[in-house]
């Protein structure tokens, strides 16, 4: 495809005839501040803070604008900020944003921009209109449409990504706001809590049931890892607290989900702290399995299984190893079984 | 896989035979979905159940169970027929393809339809000649198509079919199995099984057998094939194997006929189980290891797709629990072995050197790269799609296959079919999604799928407790009167110990592969009297 050159902020870039502005201006490192719109998602033009100017005249929205060939185009100036103030405004005087009390806090993009362009508190002459906060409903997702903006992002991306179609919006104005299927609340709708919403919400509209109370975000360290459930091998970030708890997982844009998760995926890993946890090898002694050390426990394997093999011979002794363990592990598994018991009586579960 | 899970874009349309995708790989099902949905992509399933696939395809076939075989042969009988088939790629890169299209012959339309227990014989016709536009269509399957006694005959249907289509060695096209472990096709790499090294080289083979000796520095590797998971249990239960030691496994739950395998594993001298929970397996073992968790360790998996993928360790290893790669090494340095591993990059860079197919995988390109094996050198960009030029042994074979009934048939006494799998917000045993808070909220116990036909025909409302009873055993139940199986078809999740679908299924095995066929036996439902 041929590539087409234009001018932003003074310096020229290349980029593709059906690339919008801010496609081409985020691909050659240019920062157009934006809340609608998200890069996997369908453009929408909603939240209007993405406007530029475009040779010297016109205020359009970047988001949905397509780049032209020789266009010239002004990211900030001071119509520019006054303008994106003006929605910054709007946003804030409509609703009810604290960020003391918000999940989001650290991680919101409207604060961010807020901070950005020096926002002050709105006003409160124009009383704002009380949405709905369903904190219950779910196990998995809380909603506070009171620090939701409306960027519809949660409704593409359940409709576009999970392919649920779970969120919606109802009626217009400043009553437009969320339902899930034909107006219910969230817990008591057909969402198969994948989360793919909450992970693209621009504030803490919508946050994870589980990752109250469990720190605050610029707390947080994250390591990546691979999910240990079904073979798709999605890649997770795994956020955890100082004190070491596991406090959510979001979806990797590099791994093969780019970015989605499934219910499993994003709440199935209790497990690894839990209580139940074996944390001492066993034994059985007298019929009954017993606390035992590791010297103990390994010494007893070892030589039950060498004297089941002089006594019975190798293929007397066979090995299972597992599908939720590494390569590194079941390499070692079989050549164990293979090179030092002596037999090939090695499998796992691949046919169960 | 053959090809790539990000190739989904790149596909005309998908056939989906024998894969609940949006529950069992989730992430993949939306992918297809929202193809379909949003980009107009066309959508064939062939499933007992009406999945939720099913609401977005184009044709939808709910075929009986174990008649997989039967529609495939059905749709290739069309193609062939009206002369939709690639000839191109046939002549090409294909044989046996005379023989195979004789087979096909008696497969009409209307012979499959009475087979897969259709209605209307005329959707084979259209949605064969469906998938003959669609250049190129992906086929997805998943263990549909292999837990049965014709396992190994249902894949080579599913490629008969797409070397027809000519949608092998292309992007978005291939025979696209959905592995359900996050690391199953590592540990087939690994040789995790009876009768493979790594890099699935025969232990049958004289030459391996010295390359794998030199490489180990050891002598008489054994050349004889191992026992399967199932043939395990069985050697145990007739005596011959006195020892097993398993690793992250559950077989109580997991292998068919539970009884069987309690029996079996009570009569072993020695059983060593290393997990992370007393599991139903620990609880019949004599010694029992703490092992970490995956979110403690630190190596490598290999997805459906044959990508490489690091994991690092994301919390502290549980008190008193231990890597399984120390503790093997532990146990086997105690036999003699001299193993000198401190780490899983030692392990891995043994691994390179006696797995063709990642020797030019490493741990520092796998943090950049996304890797697809084969990946013989480090310059090498890993492989997206599988037999582009050539099929593994040069021509792709077509087999003429039939379509043979599962092993065990319906009858006056055992009147309905029972089949068997995974739900969305569980998986496997439930050693880790029971114990996770949500998951268990969300579905805290089994059920077993009714159809309301038959629910009528026996009284049971929804949510009753029934019972069910194969030969092996007999469950308590409750009942989710739903329209999603066809009527003389039930199904079970096999997750919940207190509803163990495992307690009635069937030990029989395909006789190649040794699979079980989890997804059919005969059953019957009875009403518990108060």
């Amino acid at each position: 495809m041929n590539k087409i050159k234009l001018t932003i902020d003074g310096k020229v870039v290349s980029g593709y005839p059906n690339q919008t502005i801010l496609e081409v201006a985020s691909d050659n490192g240019i920062d157009i501040p934006h809340l609608c719109y998200h890069p996997k998602l369908s453009k929408s033009g909603q939240c209007r803070l993405c406007i530029v100017r475009i040779g010297g005249k016109m205020l359009k929205a970047s988001c949905t604008e397509l780049a032209m060939d020789g266009m010239n185009v002004v990211t900030e100036d001071e119509g520019i900020i006054a303008a994106r103030k003006l929605v910054l405004g709007l946003l804030l005087q409509e609703g009810n944003h604290n960020c003391l009390y918000c999940e989001a806090n650290g991680d919101c993009e409207l604060q961010r921009y807020c901070r950005m362009h020096d926002m002050e508190p709105p006003s409160r002459e124009i009383p704002f209109h009380e949405r709905e906060v369903d904190y219950v409903s779910s196990n998995a997702l809380r909603r506070n449409e009171n620090v939701c903006i409306l960027c519809g992002r949660c409704v593409r991306a359940c409709g576009e990504l999970q392919v649920s179609s779970i969120w919606g919006f109802a009626e217009r104005g400043h009553r437009t706001h969320l339902i899930a299927d034909d107006d219910r609340r969230i817990g008591e709708s057909n969402c198969v809590k994948c989360g793919t919403c909450v992970q693209l919400c621009p504030t803490g509209a919508l946050s994870f049931q589980p990752v109250l109370g469990k720190g605050l975000n610029w707390e947080l360290s994250k390591e990546s890892s691979i999910c240990i459930y079904c073979g798709v091998g999605c890649k997770i970030d795994f956020y955890t607290n100082p004190q070491g708890q596991l406090v959510k997982a979001m979806g990797n844009d590099e791994g093969p989900n780019k970015g989605q998760l499934c219910v499993k995926g994003r709440f199935g890993f209790d497990f690894a702290q839990s209580p139940k946890r074996l944390s001492k090898p066993l034994v059985r002694k007298d019929g009954i399995l017993s606390e035992a050390s590791w010297k103990e426990a390994l010494d007893f394997v070892a030589a039950g299984l060498t004297k089941i093999k002089e006594e019975h011979g190798p293929d007397a002794i066979a090995g299972l190893s597992s599908a939720k363990c590494t390569n590194e592990e079941n390499y070692l598994m079989q050549k164990f079984m293979r090179a030092v018991v002596g037999t090939n009586n090695v499998d796992h579960c691949a046919r169960l | 896989m053959t090809n790539s899970i990000g190739e989904i874009p790149l596909s005309e349309g998908y056939l989906v035979i024998g894969s609940n995708t949006t529950e069992n790989h989730p992430v993949i099902g939306s992918m297809i979905k929202g193809q379909v949905q949003n980009q107009g992509k066309k959508l064939i399933v062939a499933d007992p159940r009406r999945i939720e696939l099913a609401q977005f395809a184009d044709y939808y076939f709910p075929i009986n169970p174990g008649t997989n075989i039967a529609i495939l042969n059905g749709f290739m009988h069309v193609i062939v027929k009206e002369n939709l088939y690639n000839k191109e790629f046939v002549e090409a890169r294909c044989e046996g393809f005379e023989e195979m299209a004789q087979s096909l012959e008696k497969y009409t339309p209307e012979y499959v339809a009475n087979i897969c227990g259709i209605h209307k014989a005329g959707d084979i016709v259209e949605a064969a000649r469906l998938m003959a536009s669609l250049k190129p269509m992906a086929l997805y399957y998943s263990m549909g198509i292999t837990q049965f006694v014709s396992g190994v005959n249902g894949v080579k249907s599913t490629a008969n079919l797409q070397m027809l289509l000519g949608n092998m060695g292309v992007e978005g096209g291939g025979v696209n199995p959905l592995r359900g472990q996050n690391n199953v096709q590592g540990a087939c790499d690994m040789g995790a099984l009876p009768a493979t090294y790594p890099a699935y080289q025969p232990v049958a083979s004289e030459e391996n057998r010295e390359k794998y000796e030199k490489a180990w520095g050891v002598k008489e590797l054994s050349t004889k094939p191992g026992l399967t998971v199932v043939e395990i249990m069985n050697a145990a239960h007739a005596g011959d194997v006195k020892a097993l030691y398993c690793m992250g496994e559950n077989p109580i739950m997991s292998d068919p006929n539970q009884e069987h395998v309690i029996e079996a594993l009570k009569k072993l001298d020695l059983l060593v189980v290393q997990d992370i929970f007393l599991t139903e397996t620990a609880q019949y073992a004599d010694v029992v290891l703490p092992s970490c968790s995956f979110l403690e360790k630190a190596g490598t998996a290999t997805n459906t797709e044959r990508r490489v993928q690091p994991m690092h360790r994301v919390l502290k290893p549980w008190p008193g629990a231990k890597d399984d790669w120390w503790i093997i090494e532990e146990i086997a340095n105690r036999m003699g072995a001299g193993w000198t591993y401190n780490k899983p990059a030692d392990i891995f860079e043994e691994i390179r050197k006696v797995t063709p197919s990642y020797a030019g995988i490493t741990y520092k390109r796998i943090e950049k790269e996304a890797i697809q094996w084969p990946c013989p050198t480090e310059s090498h960009p890993g492989t997206k799609v599988l037999h582009r030029e050539s099929f593994g042994r040069g021509k792709g074979l077509f087999t003429a296959i039939e379509y043979t009934p599962p092993y065990e048939e319906t009858d006056r006494e055992y009147p309905l079919v029972l089949t068997t799998g995974r739900i969305l917000q569980h998986f496997h045993t439930g050693t880790m999604t029971r114990n996770s808070r949500i998951l268990d909220e969300t579905v805290p116990e089994g059920w077993v799928e009714i159809h309301p036909n038959d629910a009528s025909n026996f009284n049971f409302t929804n949510g009753e407790v029934i019972s069910v009873s194969t030969r092996r055993g007999s469950i308590r139940i409750r009942v989710r009167v739903a329209e999603r199986s066809k009527p003389g078809v039930i199904f079970l999740p096999f997750h919940f110990y207190e509803s163990c679908a495992n307690r009635l299924t069937v030990d029989c095995l395909d006789p190649v592969c040794k699979i079980p066929e989890y997804k059919v036996c005969s059953c019957k439902v009875e009403k518990i009297s108060a």
